[in-house]
């Protein structure tokens, strides 16, 4: 489903060229649970950056469910965005003074659909938050504020749930819910990308990839999945 | 992005800078409100002086030339037969009647006050062409203007001066001009001075008993058909009366034709460019409220640059993102023109109900809303809107979403 092919990003910061990536190749298939893996600098922010179509590569070929996504527009890219990639971030990002409901029915918006009340509850039912429909983002726990975005993330049905170190502003505790879901709606057949540099985390998937300097280091499957007790 | 969606997420952002919000509209407000009531004013004004001045807009002065034209043939008169020949229909068609008068300073004796009065000699046709109306009695008639009948009609000051406040106390009193006697038939409705100082009589009697002067008039008012023309019957009247004097270079005339509607045009023209100059320094302050737009709106887009970020990850175009500023500022200069609007019309409205009170002359200044500046004004403020909040909106919508995300 993912299939990145030769990808290099070059940044320019003044006259320093910065090599973020340097000719990756990567396939993801459909339902699989990946963890990227790296310390900072290593290139795995960029590497998201262009999975989450948030970016686009110097050079190499990206294809998201059989589209080439490589060379598109900005708004080829926001469409591409809104109906295919749902996005968990460290610090939540859900929008200020605006309540958990209406965040999760903001995809919705920008996908242009119209009746968006119903399906925004069923989702935030099912991350637990049924009853904290009206409260504004400063009303909630960081954890809460993290399932609202899981369920923001996956409001338009997304082929693809990234998170890019979902757990960094967390508790153990409500770190260990968060992968919870994230683990469940990968056993229901969704595609979970997770980015982290945390091992308890990265353990908690089926495949771990680690980079390094911009190269994809290692790429290995887990046989062991290892359960959270939470 | 639905238009529902974005007025709610404008709503939101203006309700959360309220003070913001209302001091950036305040710009707007005293702009527009301005140049509404200034409009106004100048309307007013206008109007006022046109209601006045209308009835008698199509009234044609003529009166003789002061002193010699250096080099010139002498001045002649203006006589009874000039009357003649610009009441002959064959000669203008633009002329529907010609009253003469002939006047001077005189004194007017009482039962026991002497007044100097302005003792106007005329025909019938005088009172109503100058648009007053009797308080007791009646004018002279035609019959009476045939007859030299020994009659006068007193302005109100004079009655007042010399019988009392109650101008029915005037009638049937003898009043004595140049040891002359004369029978008060009438007293003329106040109309301000110096109208309120003339004692009118026919105008064979006043050359008979007063001033003399044989054929001679020294006035003469010229009737058009209607206002609209005035400019012909001008002409006609320069044309005759020039034709009759034997007069081919215009600096040599011996007369001088005035309109009031020349004169009310010129005074139109000057107010409506007054109007407008004074519209226009109130639109420099719609100016710096368009510039206060613009910042707040830069401010606003800075400010949610995260914003921005994650709603352009979760799937905004950046269509959606200029179209969610762009109705914000439109709000915000729209709201803001709205208020002022109804600030605007709201002090021009009781300006027109308090200026009355403070007297005749203040009435005249009450201002009167015209529908086009209201329009003109609001559009300019829904225009500021989309101006001013351009350059942010179309900023945000360019904000390339990674480093949108990244801002702190």
């Amino acid at each position: 489903m993912i299939q990145i092919e030769d990808v290099t990003k070059v940044y320019r910061m003044g006259k320093v060229e910065v090599r973020a990536l340097e000719s990756v190749d990567l396939t993801i298939d459909d339902g699989e649970f990946v963890a990227i893996m790296g310390p900072s600098g290593s290139g795995k922010t960029t590497l998201m950056n262009i999975v989450g179509c948030l970016d686009v590569p110097t050079s190499g070929r990206y294809l998201l469910d059989g589209t080439d996504v490589s060379r598109l527009s900005d708004n080829r890219l926001a469409k591409i965005r809104s109906r295919k990639i749902g996005f968990v971030f460290q610090s939540f990002n859900l929008v200020a003074r605006t309540s958990a409901i209406r965040n999760v029915e903001l995809p919705l918006v920008y996908a242009g659909v119209r009746i968006r009340r119903h399906a925004a509850r069923v989702a935030l039912e099912q991350v637990g938050l049924g009853d904290r429909l009206k409260h504004m983002p400063n009303e909630l726990s960081g954890g809460q504020q993290q399932r609202v975005a899981i369920a923001r993330a996956l409001i338009n049905d997304p082929v693809l749930l990234l998170a890019d170190e979902p757990t960094g502003n967390l508790d153990t505790a409500a770190s260990a819910e968060i992968l919870k879901i994230l683990g469940a709606l990968n056993d229901a057949g969704r595609t979970v990308v997770i980015i982290t540099h945390e091992e308890e985390v990265a353990r908690f998937a089926k495949r771990i990839v680690r980079m390094r300097d911009g190269r994809i280091v290692s790429d290995q499957a887990q046989r062991i999945r290892t359960e959270v007790s939470a | 992005m639905n238009l529902g969606e974005a007025l709610r997420v404008a709503l939101r952002g203006l309700r959360a800078n309220r003070l913001r919000s209302a001091l950036t509209m305040l710009g707007i407000i005293i702009g527009v409100a301005s140049v509404i009531l200034l409009v106004a004013l100048g309307n007013g004004v206008q109007t006022s002086v046109n209601e006045k001045i209308q009835p008698l807009a199509n009234l044609i002065t003529v009166v003789p030339s002061v002193g010699n034209v250096p080099g010139g043939a002498p001045p002649k008169d203006l006589i009874d037969a000039d009357v003649a020949a610009l009441q002959d229909k064959t000669l203008s068609r633009d002329i529907a009647a010609v009253i003469p008068a002939t006047s001077g300073k005189a004194l007017v004796d009482g039962d026991a006050y002497r007044y100097r009065a302005n003792v106007v000699g005329t025909t019938e046709q005088w009172l109503e062409v100058n648009n007053q109306d009797m308080s007791a009695g009646a004018f002279f008639d035609e019959a009476q203007v045939r007859s030299t009948a020994r009659v006068v009609v007193l302005g109100s000051a004079v009655a007042n001066y010399l019988y009392g406040d109650d101008p029915a106390a005037a009638l049937g009193k003898p009043v004595r001009i140049n040891r002359q006697t004369f029978r008060v038939i009438g007293v003329m409705q106040s109309v301000g001075e110096p109208g309120d100082g003339v004692v009118a009589m026919p105008l064979p009697t006043v050359r008979r008993y007063i001033f003399g002067g044989g054929d001679k008039i020294n006035q003469m008012i010229v009737q058009a058909s209607d206002a609209n023309a005035v400019p012909a019957a001008e002409n006609d009247v320069i044309r005759i009366l020039s034709e009759r004097h034997r007069i081919k270079d215009s600096a040599n005339r011996d007369f001088e034709v005035q309109s009031l509607r020349s004169r009310l045009d010129t005074f139109n023209q000057i107010l409506r460019i007054l109007t407008l100059f004074t519209a226009a320094v109130a639109a420099i302050s719609l100016v710096v409220g368009a510039i206060g737009v613009l910042n707040i709106m830069l401010v606003s887009v800075t400010e949610r640059t995260r914003e921005i970020g994650i709603r352009k990850a979760i799937g905004a175009t950046r269509r959606a993102i200029l179209e969610q500023f762009l109705i914000e500022s439109l709000l915000l200069a729209g709201l803001g023109g709205l208020i002022g609007v109804l600030v605007g019309v709201g002090l021009s409205v009781l300006g027109a109900n308090v200026a009355p009170s403070f007297g005749p002359t203040f009435a005249t200044f009450a201002p009167s809303v015209t529908i086009p500046s209201v329009i003109l004004s609001f559009a300019i403020s829904l225009a500021i809107g989309l101006v001013a909040g351009g350059y942010p909106a179309n900023r945000a919508a360019r904000l390339r979403p990674i480093e949108a995300l990244r801002y702190q």
